[in-house]
Parts: structure tokens; sequence; C-alpha cells
């Protein structure tokens, strides 16, 4: 009984392969693409995914003072969570200080995960020109981007990160060559 | 090799243990026990039978037996308000068998435990397919399903020890962020045949519905796509919320935050996406200050549980018993020495040991009650062998944070005191 039972999930499994437009219908329902742009919030390290809208560093230290200030400390640095400026030259020390500017090999990821995951209590809650303000300022303490320096799609993925040649991928999983056989 | 089974043994433990308490002991667990046995000295003193408590819709544990995670947040801060913990630990001293207590499973959670309705919740699936869909949990529930025994370890545990060793950790603090489940739920493999996924579609990102959002991007190796899944039960029953309710991805031997918990969306890519978790986060810096990225599977490991930090034991028969587990595969065979890594036996594994799934290890040990060492270290299936502290730092250095595997020693003084210590 119970093998003839894996032998009828086995079929089903390879029903699936062959035949999922069929299947597909019996489970769960197409995805509009309206709703799919509702929670496509992703950015690669391209750029891809970036939103229309732009903000400079002048318009971020307001906006850090009232949202993020409370956590990381002003300027980045001394608050109760994560420091976000400052560190660099100290990764191979006995003391490594991971922030923004030391540690961060993309500036994309920066308003990927400011746009998703903060202000901690309220996430989502900035704008999108907002979230690119306070990206760009948090750079600029980090001396990345001038003092009245603006980011948007375009200028984010060409943004060269101090630390971005400062990873080394763990062979079995290198994303240059892992699915590159023969 | 073992030749005596525990059951074998048994008589005399219990007898050690009269005798030691006759003995006079002091501090400690063992004194905890002692006193139980005082309170039933002779037949005589065990309470008569009588009609019990009213038939409940749970059971739950008995009023003398103390098991609790605990809430922690980085190395060096225990004992803290559970609003500060970023992760709460198995009490892997007080456990037996393979099975982690569903309650007890090690929690590590990002921004705090999201109260999910599973009515309103949904798992969206798109990026590089030709249909992209929208499950619902009763959609996952009507699929072929899946049920597996594996563990799941945060890459963070063993983190305590990467500089130096307090004295006074518990198993639970050192090795507490690891624990063995039943998970049920459907391959992911069915999840990409219905959304016919193009070919070109190497990686796949998996995020959470949690306030973090934490997303992973995760390469689609053969390994991951017959052995991925995404679980709505544990041990039996719908997840946990601290665990995922009502659906996460389990990715069986890799990186316990690859496991996302709250999923509500697979996209479908041909690259990572670098995020902050897999840059900023969950990478390994090394002593040259270069950064270790994807190193997603977890290693081979072992952790003796009994007698383990802050303990208390006796010269004579001791059982020496704890876990093993690898991202790798199956555990092969589990080496404990007592005389600090100088001389090594294989101690016995309880059936069945199953692929990436912990596996209880025991052995017999005579203490003749001198200052010793005890250590244990497992090899996996694939030949792997988990290191010693030593090579394992020379590799590794001591800025990693996550990824700490190497094997654990227990330092017994002439008083029968147990202590971490780093080798």
């Amino acid at each position: 009984m119970f093998s003839h039972d894996k032998m009828i999930l086995a079929g089903i499994l390879t029903f699936g392969l062959l035949a999922a437009p069929a299947l597909a219908f019996d489970f769960g329902r197409p995805a509009t693409p309206a709703e799919i742009k509702l929670w496509d919030i992703d950015v690669g390290p391209d750029g891809k995914g970036l939103p229309d809208g732009s903000g400079t560093a002048v318009q971020g230290k307001q906006i850090f003072a009232d949202n993020c200030a409370a956590c990381h400390g002003d300027n980045g640095q001394g608050g109760i969570k994560d420091r976000l400026a400052g560190g660099q030259g100290t990764l191979a020390s006995n003391m490594p200080v991971k922030t923004v500017g030391s540690f961060w090999p993309y500036a994309t990821t920066l308003f990927d995960y400011i746009h998703r995951a903060m202000p901690y209590p309220t996430p989502g809650s900035l704008s999108t020109d907002e979230t690119y303000a306070v990206t760009a300022y948090i750079l600029s303490l980090n001396g990345i981007v001038p003092a009245d320096g603006k980011v948007d799609k375009e200028s984010l993925p060409k943004i060269r990160m101090p630390n971005r040649d400062g990873f080394v991928p763990q062979p079995e999983f290198d994303p240059a060559k892992l699915f590159r056989r023969k | 090799m073992t030749s005596k089974t525990s059951s074998e043994r048994s008589p005399r433990s219990a007898d050690v243990s009269r005798r030691g308490f006759v003995g006079g002991l002091s501090a400690g667990l063992v004194g905890v026990a002692a006193s139980e046995v005082a309170r039933a000295e002779t037949l005589a003193d065990v309470p008569d039978r009588a009609p019990g408590a009213d038939l409940s819709a749970h059971s739950e544990r008995s009023r003398f037996a103390k098991l609790d995670r605990i809430p922690e947040a980085t190395p060096g801060k225990r004992n803290i308000d559970p609003s500060d913990a970023i992760n709460s630990k198995t009490p892997h001293q007080k456990l037996v068998g393979n099975i982690t207590p569903t309650d007890l499973h090690y929690e590590r959670s990002h921004s705090g435990v999201p109260d999910i309705d599973p009515a309103q919740h949904r798992l969206l699936v798109h990026g590089m397919v030709q249909k992209p869909l929208v499950f619902s949990v009763e959609d996952l529930k009507r699929m072929p399903s899946v049920t597996r025994i594996v563990f799941i370890e945060c890459t963070g545990n063993g983190w305590e020890n990467w500089k130096k060793a307090d004295p006074d950790l518990t198993v639970q603090n050192t090795h507490g962020l690891v624990s063995t489940n039943e998970w049920t739920g459907v391959p992911l493999k069915f999840l990409i045949d219905l959304v016919a996924k193009d070919k070109g579609s190497t990686w796949m990102l998996a995020e959470g519905g949690d306030g973090a959002g934490v997303d992973r991007s995760i390469p689609l190796t053969e390994e991951i796509v017959n052995e991925a899944f995404i679980a709505y039960g544990q041990n039996g029953e719908p997840l946990r919320p601290a665990h995922g309710f009502p659906m996460r991805l389990v990715m069986p031997g890799f990186e316990g935050n690859l496991n996302i918990k709250w999923l509500r969306r697979l996209k479908f890519g041909n690259a990572p996406w670098m995020t902050r978790w897999e840059t900023a986060r969950y990478t390994q810096l090394l002593a040259n200050g270069k950064a270790m990225q994807f190193q997603l599977r977890m290693e081979t490991n072992s952790v003796i549980t009994q007698p383990s930090g802050t303990m208390q034991i006796q010269p004579g028969y001791n059982r020496i018993s704890g876990l093993a587990w690898s991202g790798h595969g199956k555990i092969a065979k589990v080496e404990i020495s007592t005389d600090g890594a100088r001389t090594w036996k294989q101690a016995q594994l309880a059936q069945p040991v199953l692929s990436k799934a912990q596996v209880r290890f025991q052995m017999d040990w005579d203490w003749d009650g001198k200052p010793t060492r005890i250590v244990s270290r497992s090899t996996d299936e694939q030949g792997n062998v988990q290191p010693d502290r030593q090579s394992f730092i020379a590799a590794m250095g001591t800025n990693a944070l996550f990824h700490y595997n190497a094997q654990q020693t227990w330092s017994i003084d002439e008083t029968g005191r147990v202590r971490n210590v780093l080798a």
C-alpha cells in the first residue's frame, strides 16, 4: 500500500513535469501584473527593480534624524542598533567594524533594504523619494557621495562601494561558475 | 567501538547514583536529582496512588520538568530582555533522543514573530516563469506532499566561542541554535513545474512576510531543486508562528536563514540579488579582511550535551551523550575523546541515522576522578571530518561570526565541575 501511494505521488510529480499547464488551473490562480507590481520590490545589483524618483543627501539628513537616528545614532554612529558609517580599514583587525561604508558591496542593496525593512517599527513607510534621500545621506556619511549629492535609479548602480571587491565566494556556490558547466 | 548498550549498563548506573547520594553530594544538577532520591529512599516513602487531574485538550509538561529556551542576542549578550533578543536557544542539556520538541525548536527571527491569519496569507510565485501564480495555504495543502526529518541550524550556532570561551556557558548557550523537527509540505519542484519556470532561471529569491521582509537568493542546483520544500506542517501540526506559520521554505542542510519563514514570495531569476542578508549579514569575515560569501551549506558538526557546561559529575560510570549533524548528508561516525583529544573511541549512534538530521550518540565512560577534557568529532558520509579548533581557526580566523563548527571541548576539574573551554 505504501509503495503504491509512493507510485501515485511519483506519477503526479512526473505528470506535473510533462503537463504543468493542464495542472496549473487546479492549484492557485494566475497572478495579475498589477498585483505582482505591488509585491515585486527587490532590487538587483545592476539596478533592476529601482523605481523612478530621486533624493538628495541634504533631504536625507532630516529624514534620517526623524526616522533613523533613534536607533542608529546621529550621523549613523553611536546608536543602539547597527552602526552605518565609518570603520573603513578595520576589516582585517581583531575588532572589525562592519558598516555600509566599510563593508557593504553594493549601493543598490542599501536602497532595497531601507525600502523593505526600515524604519524598523514601520517598514515601507518612507516614500520612494525619501528612501533615495536616506540612501544618499548614509552614503554621504561614508564619503561615498558628496554632502550635496543626489541618487536615483541611474546613478545608484554606478556607485562603486569601497568594499566592492571584499567578498570571495565559497567555491561550491560561486555564482560566476555555478551554472556554467562544460 | 562501544560494546555495552545502555540497557545493560542501567542497573549499575542506578547503583552508582545511590552510592553517590549516600556518599553525600553537594550542589548542581546532581544535587537536585539526589534530593528526589531522598524523598523516596524506601518504597514506603513513595506517595500513594490516587485519581489524577481531569483529562484535557492539551497535555502540558509535568510541573517537575523545567524546559525552556533562552532568548539571547549577539555573543556575550545573555540574560537580556526578550524585546532585545535576536534568537532563542534550545536546551540541549535537558533533551534526549533525536527530535527537538516543537516548542523548544530554536528560533531566529529578524523582526519579531508576525501574527498571520492563514486565510489572508498568499504565496506569489513569479519572475522567469511562463505562468505567475498566487497560492493560498489551502492550495498548498491540496498538493502532493513530502514529509522529512531535518535539522535547521542558524549560522550563528557556536558563535560564543570564536574568540574566547566563557567557562560558565551551557551547551544551550554554545550550541542552542540547531534543532531537528519533522516538516511536511510541497516539493519546490512541484511549484516550479506549476509555474513552468524558464530553463534559463538558475537562482530563486525567497522572501518572508515578516517586518524585515527577509530575502535570500537560492541557487537552483539539482540537489536544492530536488530537496527543498514549502512546509506547512511541523511535527504533525501546523507550523508554530515562531517557525513561519502558515508556511516556510525548508532547505535541508543549508543555512537556517535560507529556510525563509512566513514565506510569501518566490521569484525566479538568473543571478543572485545581493540582498542585505547575503552581503552585509550572513557572510564570514576572514583574517585577511575579505568576507566569504554564499557559504550556504551547514558543515559537519557535533557536541556533547551530557555532561556539558556547568554540570557536575561523579567519579565512576558516566554516560556521554550528544548530537551530531551534517549538511552534507548522513553522519557516518562520531568519535569521543576523554583525554583531551589524544585518543578517540567510536560512539554508538541512535537509529535511524537520517541524511541532514541530527543523530544522538552515546558512549560509556568510567571517570577516574582526575581533571580531564572531553570532546566529540563527527565524520559524515562524504568523509568530511569536524575540524579541531586550531586548524579551524587557522582557516577561518576569529572574525567570521558565522559557520563555527570546530570541535567543542568541555573541561572537567577534580571536583567534577564541567566547563566550556576552547580546546
